[in-house]
């Protein structure tokens, strides 16, 4: 068993007993059978869980992410000074938190509609969409959030990043594109448009849910450029392949430097 | 694999962090076999030196060894290490037998293991507690449990008995003293000079990031005329600081 493994397996073991883990499995938990009680039936509770995928798991991902490597510092500095290659110390770090996380999500949200399969359809497509771009999500900002409190020494200036990254992608972002759309209506637009989606991780899982859902009402303005010029299978292509760019580049940078990183 | 005579071998090592030289190269020639003390006043550069040895900082200039390996960022070299930080950290959620088995597995499973200081110190009904459960003392022992574990040639002790007790304490420095007779080396690094003086062969006095003297504790006595170790590193202060 590698050293990377090894890692992640304690890690896992330490943060799944976390009292903050088991707070955001309650919360979808309660979200999803909330919603199911209100009177949806499977199609109408997954369109509910978007917005809280949407919103809710980067937050989540890049607050605790953060966090989470800045508590575990003195517990890094133990490890690195057992035989354990800094290589593998990260992707232990990153995969213990990832996954945790992934799985609290697929069980916060899968549960309720296992409970439920009996009294009301379920769209398994629609399903599975939605909790794999939440794990997508999930990945690229835990891989973000390392990155930031890498960069940050000082812990309050690192989570102040991680939420000042969070609203930029949850809410600014669109507001920019749409002002560049106005400001610029008389050029050609569509490459500048595309681009600027790709820039945007919480963008980019939009895109992907919406495109499946086919609901344009709540694409928002990049979502529909996407969907206009690239289709539904390109544009889920493109977006899977940019999504995942979004959790290895940030992890490749982090990853230099945690090497470099002095403990 | 015989021993290399010298653990630590150093030299021209400097280290800046941002506009502070904390080391202003280190020339070190450490004897394997021996305690050897590491003291100075705070902001001396001992943590950094100490974490120089183990890879956790990395010196912007000079050539660092261990028990005969260059420290160069591959890791193997800390499987004959042992160490004690300042101040014990373990994930919260992880119980003790979790975290030792953590670091066995990690190290792969070595032939035997030394787990005398888990008696000593009465540590095994704490064991299948939550780290987060144990007070200050008790995660001290934990990370002195670790340390010596797996019967390391270089044990690096930083402030070991900072948070312990003093029955705990006693126990340590005897396991000490059985840690040397077995052959292995031990550099610790303490504020505690008459602990120092019980257990150290040598002494290595560290001041604005150089080192001022090493050697023999009784050299360093007759040097400076006194016969306490306390006495005798503060006149060394004096001196490096007029």
């Amino acid at each position: 068993m590698s050293n990377a493994v090894k890692v992640l397996r304690y890690q896992l073991r330490d943060i799944v007993r976390n009292r903050w883990m088991l707070a955001y499995g309650l919360v979808l938990l309660a979200l999803t059978e909330g919603l199911f009680r209100l009177g949806g039936d499977g199609g109408r509770v997954i369109l509910s869980l978007l917005n809280v995928v949407l919103i809710l798991v980067p937050l989540v991902a890049l607050t605790f992410g953060t966090l989470y490597l800045y508590n575990a510092r003195e517990f890094i500095e133990l490890l690195l000074t057992q035989p354990v290659g800094r290589g593998a110390m990260f992707a232990g770090l990153w995969g213990g938190l990832a996954l945790p996380l992934c799985l609290i999500l697929l069980g916060g949200i899968g549960l309720p509609f296992l409970l439920h399969v009996a009294a009301s359809p379920i769209p398994t497509r629609s399903l599975v969409v939605l909790l794999g771009t939440g794990c997508l999500l999930t990945a690229a900002f835990t891989a973000i959030a390392f990155l930031i409190a890498l960069r940050f020494e000082d812990r309050a200036r690192g989570f102040g990043s991680a939420l000042v990254v969070w609203l930029i992608c949850a809410v600014v972002y669109d507001g920019m594109v749409l002002l560049v759309v106005t400001t610029f209506r008389d050029y050609p637009l569509e490459t500048p448009l595309l681009t600027l989606i790709l820039l945007n991780p919480l963008d980019l899982g939009r895109v992907l849910l919406l495109l499946d859902f086919d609901v344009a009402a709540l694409m928002g303005y990049t979502g529909a450029v996407f969907k206009r010029f690239l289709g539904t299978s390109l544009g889920i292509g493109v977006g899977l392949a940019a999504l995942s760019a979004w959790t290895i580049v940030p992890l490749w940078f982090g990853l230099r430097r945690f090497r470099r990183r002095d403990f | 694999m015989s021993a290399p005579r010298s653990v630590v071998e150093a030299s021209g090592i400097t280290k800046r962090f941002g506009k502070l030289d904390v080391l202003r190269g280190i020339d070190l020639s450490v004897p394997s076999g021996r305690i050897t003390g590491l003291v100075g006043p705070n902001a001396a550069g001992k943590t950094t030196l100490i974490k120089s040895l183990l890879g956790l900082v990395r010196p912007d200039a000079g050539r660092l060894e261990v028990l005969g390996q260059p420290v160069n960022g591959d890791e193997r070299y800390r499987h004959a290490i042992g160490y004690m930080p300042q101040a014990a950290r373990f994930p919260e959620n992880l119980t003790g037998v979790e975290l030792l088995d953590m670091v066995r597995d990690l190290r792969g499973t070595p032939p035997s293991e030394d787990s005398e200081l888990l008696d000593t110190f009465g540590l095994a009904p704490e064991l299948a507690k939550p780290v987060r459960t144990l007070s200050g003392g008790t995660r001290q022992k934990l990370s002195a449990v670790v340390a010596f574990l797996f019967q390391p040639d270089l044990l690096i002790l930083d402030e070991p008995t900072a948070g312990l007790d003093p029955v705990a304490s006693g126990a340590f420095k005897e396991k000490l003293l059985a840690t040397r007779e077995r052959g292995a080396s031990i550099l610790l690094a303490s504020h505690t000079l008459a602990e120092l003086e019980e257990v150290a062969d040598d002494i290595i006095f560290l001041l604005e990031g150089r080192v001022r003297f090493h050697g023999p504790v009784a050299r360093l006595m007759s040097l400076t005329g006194f016969a306490r170790l306390e006495k005798a590193v503060a006149a060394l202060m004096r001196q490096g600081i007029s």
